[in-house]
């Protein structure tokens, strides 16, 4: 008889429940009469979301001293549990904004089993111990998300995403996998405690290999330079899934950056600090002034997202406690102003049933006051101004880039913080200060429904982005803990 | 104390929002609201132990522990004088505003709140942090005012604003990350002086470019012509006064070497403002240009005040600070009364409206002749403590400062005259009535407070700082 690992099922619980979701809908998508398809499975998403996220909260409770699970392959510790919280929230909400999207619904089914397949790839990709999980689970997701930019087949735009996301994709994923098997050829291990043991430091293939995991990191965390597939496939996927990846997707891709960095690679530190600085120096320029030009809403929000990867990259960077705390804190309104900015555009985008533009947002603000006010926080927030927590979540990483000695990098920040003014207030310009009458174009279908369910998750969102400027200490005390995982 | 004045307005603009009310009753319960907080600071005066001095009514809770940031407020001396500016003049301005009848009066008057709540947390803010936020939650409210409720220019107006001003805040927010862990506390009262320049600057350049101090002015003429008056009036009286209060409270009290450094090239700044402040102003089309560009004037006059660092220049700055503020706050609220009967600023095409109109008259020279300075005025109290506290470091600083007053009178009366006298202007219709009672209502109890200190300047000069020793207070960092 082959002996098994011990199985610690409990660490398993975010990801099987995610998993279970996935079959139960695929089944519904088959089984459920055409009528109630929608109903039942986006319900047993949310709820599936909803379990991941009970789950994932009740092991973060219980996780205080992190351990490696099922032969180290995974870690459960608090760093793993608090991510997940933040991919199965992103993805209850995406699942709100998601229903009424108005496409063809011939594979709606599949739509949420592969929602909930993909946040189950990405729970388990924060917790991946070794280079083979890290894999598994990156292509896990990945393939989802391709799958998912392609499912409305009438829309043009998303089958040219779905493409260019899984050509560039796979390139990205083929680059860390090159990078991964260069590090098990200079270290004979896959674990990354075994990497940092193995003791290679300046070992040229290490280095190698580390850049390239580096660099297919940075893909999926789309930062400059490897941001080149972020526009138009923010641009063409479904608007309730750009949501989803803008906010789960970089959440995952830079922790996980934060903890093979920290854990498998710390005696190369001063490589790749300064790697990471200067991939966030390309992220802020590039963001920056390629958001400035952009017309399309959904572009201008791509290039921000690419920005903000900059911003926390300075605090993966920085290599330190305080920049981890700086990172997960970020990440929390970070995570809840995406969803919501992107359900903004999907509510708008409903209306009138075209593209959103800048020009076409003109006058939203004063018909739908709560979208709009919500839409008006989300944006100081990626500004980063007070009264959201976004200004927290820059402060921090200044604090933490001062701290490493990096007062240029801080100044950097600021800089790329003011140009970014340009184009968030832009938005609020045309949303609150030009006027209805100015738009060229007439609403489909008469006035849309109110929409219930998208509305609360904006909602949910403006009150996380806000809240989190008042609260900072219970959830920096969660980010530290968390930032405990890691060996500082 | 303190938070009951930060919240109050805040919590009512909240409540505005939120109850579905109609114009009237947003406007009225947003009145009462600014009436409240008027009272509610009448309370604070009575109960500020003046004869101690330094920080009361302080109040400290940990924001977060980790990097020693807290909110801390409290209130000094001047502070207290400055809340009371920002109380009555955000009290008139939204007065104003509803007899006006804004539209989107629910938003229009939940913003006002907002705003009023902000610069009261930036003049009781002793967390360096704090005083960012509060600093930067002014724009957010100011940014919609000028935007939405502006003249025709209004967009690139408040695009010029927000990015000069925030251009100068960003550099602050730079200096503060640095400041404050360098000495590893941001707690305002705790945090010890430092030597570095370059933090310095970066405070300078945020209070030097929202005074605005001259060449930083660039926003200015846009902002001040292109929002509604009583936004204008509350962006020169009122929010101006918020970067005089942080070269008072933080640049030189925190960084007392390089402000000793800095002083000359910030005292010729503010002396060319001064200058070309006024000659501008005599050289404005319009009543709004004129005011606009005194208010360059005046601010180049107050930071000379304020840098001047002996007793004489910063009792004087306080004083004209609250002085300025209440003048400027009133010739806004003028100019949009004057405007709104002739549909036009130019004062080419004004004139001749004293005749037929007492009530307009009597206010509007009443409020002319303390903006220039005329001996028993609260504003020759403060320009005179001002030029006498700054001659100590050389009589030319005085000579300009004099000269600009002179300007004042020749700006100020070219002002007056336009609107009050000569031939009467094509703009000007017989039909066009004096001031209504409730416009009186509104700017008349800012000129008694004028006259009130112009009886009584020493309410403010010898009120402000701790034992009325201001230079020693500034020394010790308001400990």
């Amino acid at each position: 008889m082959i002996p098994r690992p011990h199985v610690d099922w409990f660490a398993l619980a975010p990801v099987n429940s995610l998993l279970a979701t996935t079959a139960l809908a695929l089944l519904c998508a088959v089984l459920a009469p055409a009528r109630s398809r929608k109903a039942v499975t986006a319900t047993l998403c949310a709820l599936g979301y909803a379990t991941a996220l009970g789950f994932a909260v009740a092991l973060y409770v219980k996780s205080a001293h992190g351990h490696g699970v099922v032969v180290d392959a995974l870690r459960r510790d608090r760093l793993a549990e608090l991510t997940a919280i933040i991919v199965a929230a992103s993805g209850i909400l995406a699942t709100a904004v998601s229903y009424r999207e108005r496409w063809r619904e011939d594979h709606i089914g599949e739509y949420y089993a592969l929602l909930a397949a993909a946040g189950a790839g990405m729970v388990f990709f924060v917790g991946a111990n070794n280079l083979l999980t890290l894999f598994l689970a990156l292509e896990w997701f990945s393939i989802s998300l391709y799958i998912l930019c392609a499912i409305d087949r009438d829309r043009l735009s998303g089958l040219e995403a779905a493409l260019k996301y899984l050509i560039i994709g796979g390139f990205g994923s083929a680059v860390l996998l090159f990078g991964a098997a260069l590090v098990y050829g200079a270290t004979g291990a896959i674990d990354f405690p075994g990497i940092a043991a193995a003791g290679r430091e300046h070992d040229a293939l290490q280095l190698f290999g580390l850049a390239m995991i580096i660099a297919g990191l940075a893909f999926k965390a789309s930062a400059a330079p490897f941001h080149m597939w972020t526009p138009d496939v923010y641009e063409g996927a479904p608007t309730p899934l750009t949501a989803f990846m803008a906010a789960a997707t970089k959440t995952v891709a830079l922790v996980v950056t934060l903890r093979i960095l920290v854990t498998a690679f710390p005696g190369d530190a001063y490589v790749w600090t300064r790697a990471l600085a200067v991939i966030a120096v390309c992220s802020l320029v590039i963001g920056n002034l390629a958001a400035l030009v952009q017309k399309g809403v959904k572009r201008m929000l791509a290039y921000s997202s690419i920005s903000h990867a900059g911003f926390m990259l300075i605090a993966v960077a920085s290599d330190s406690s305080l920049g981890a705390r700086a990172l997960l804190y970020y990440l929390v309104p970070y995570a809840a102003m995406s969803v919501g900015s992107f359900a903004v555009v999907a509510a708008r985008e409903r209306e009138l049933g075209v593209p959103v533009t800048f020009a076409n947002m003109a006058g939203f603000g004063w018909e739908r006051p709560v979208l709009g006010i919500s839409m008006w926080a989300f944006m100081l927030g990626f500004a980063g101004f007070p009264l959201t927590g976004g200004f927290i979540g820059k402060f921090y990483v200044f604090a933490a880039a001062y701290r490493h000695g990096w007062t240029w990098l801080v100044i950097v920040g600021v800089l790329a913080t003011l140009v970014s003014l340009y184009y968030y207030l832009g938005l609020v310009r045309a949303m609150f200060m030009r006027r209805t009458e100015d738009l060229q174009l007439a609403p489909i279908g008469g006035s849309p429904p109110r929409e219930a369910l998208l509305q609360t998750a904006v909602v949910a969102c403006a009150v996380v982005t806000i809240v989190t400027f008042f609260a900072v200490q219970p959830l920096i005390d969660v980010a530290k803990h968390a930032a405990s995982s890691l060996p500082f | 104390m303190t938070t009951l004045l930060i919240v109050l307005p805040l919590a009512a603009a909240l409540v505005i929002w939120v109850l579905p009310l109609n114009d009237v009753s947003a406007g009225a319960l947003a009145l009462l609201a600014a009436l409240v907080e008027v009272g509610v600071w009448i309370q604070l005066v009575a109960r500020y132990d003046f004869g101690q001095g330094g920080l009361q009514f302080a109040q400290q809770r940990t924001w977060f522990s980790d990097l020693h940031v807290s909110y801390h407020v409290g209130v000094y001396g001047f502070s207290v004088w400055l809340i009371g500016l920002t109380v009555v003049a955000m009290a008139a301005a939204m007065a104003y505003g509803f007899w006006v009848g804004r539209d989107r009066m629910r938003a229009y008057m939940g913003l006002m709140l907002f705003l009023t709540g902000a610069i009261i947390g930036v003049f009781t803010a002793q967390d360096l942090l704090l005083f960012y936020a509060f600093f930067e939650a002014m724009m957010i409210p100011l940014y919609i005012l000028v935007g939405v409720w502006g003249g025709p220019g209004r967009l690139g107006a408040t695009l010029k604003f927000v990015l000069f001003t925030m251009a100068g805040s960003l550099l602050m927010l730079a200096s503060i990350v640095v400041y404050g862990l360098s000495q590893n506390t941001f707690d305002l009262v705790q945090i010890g002086q430092s030597t570095s320049d370059w933090v310095f600057l970066g405070f300078v350049a945020a209070f030097a470019i929202k005074a605005p101090l001259f060449p930083l002015h660039g926003w200015l003429p846009d902002a001040y012509r292109e929002s509604s008056p009583e936004v204008a009036a509350i962006l020169s009286g009122v929010v101006s006064k918020a970067a005089a209060y942080g070269f008072l409270r933080i640049a030189i009290t925190k960084f007392p070497e390089p402000a000793q450094h800095y002083r000359a090239p910030i005292l010729t700044l503010a002396a060319i403002g001064l200058i070309y402040g006024s000659l501008l102003a005599f050289r404005a089309p319009d009543i709004r240009g004129v005011i606009a560009y005194s208010s360059l004037a005046q601010m180049g006059l107050i930071t000379m005040g304020v840098f001047s660092i002996n007793d004489l220049g910063l009792d004087g700055s306080v004083l004209q600070m609250v002085n300025h503020g209440l003048v400027s706050t009133t010739l806004f609220l003028l100019a949009g009364m004057v405007e709104r009967r002739t549909l036009t600023g130019e004062l080419s095409r004004l004139g001749g409206m004293a005749r037929g109109r007492p009530a307009l008259a009597t206010v509007l020279l009443t409020a002319g002749v303390i903006a220039l300075a005329v001996p028993l005025s609260s504003a020759f109290a403060g320009e005179f403590l001002i030029l006498a506290g700054v001659f100590t470091h050389g009589w030319g600083w005085s000579v300009v400062g004099a000269v600009a007053i002179v300007l004042a009178a020749a700006y100020v009366l070219r002002l007056v005259s336009a609107i009050l006298h000569r031939d009467v202007g094509p703009a000007v219709s017989d039909a066009a009535l004096d001031l209504r009672p409730a416009e009186l209502g509104v700017v008349v109890p800012m000129l008694a407070c004028l006259l009130a200190l112009s009886a009584w300047p020493a309410a403010i000069t010898q009120h402000s700082f701790r034992g009325d020793h201001a230079q020693a207070d500034v020394a010790q960092g308001f400990k």
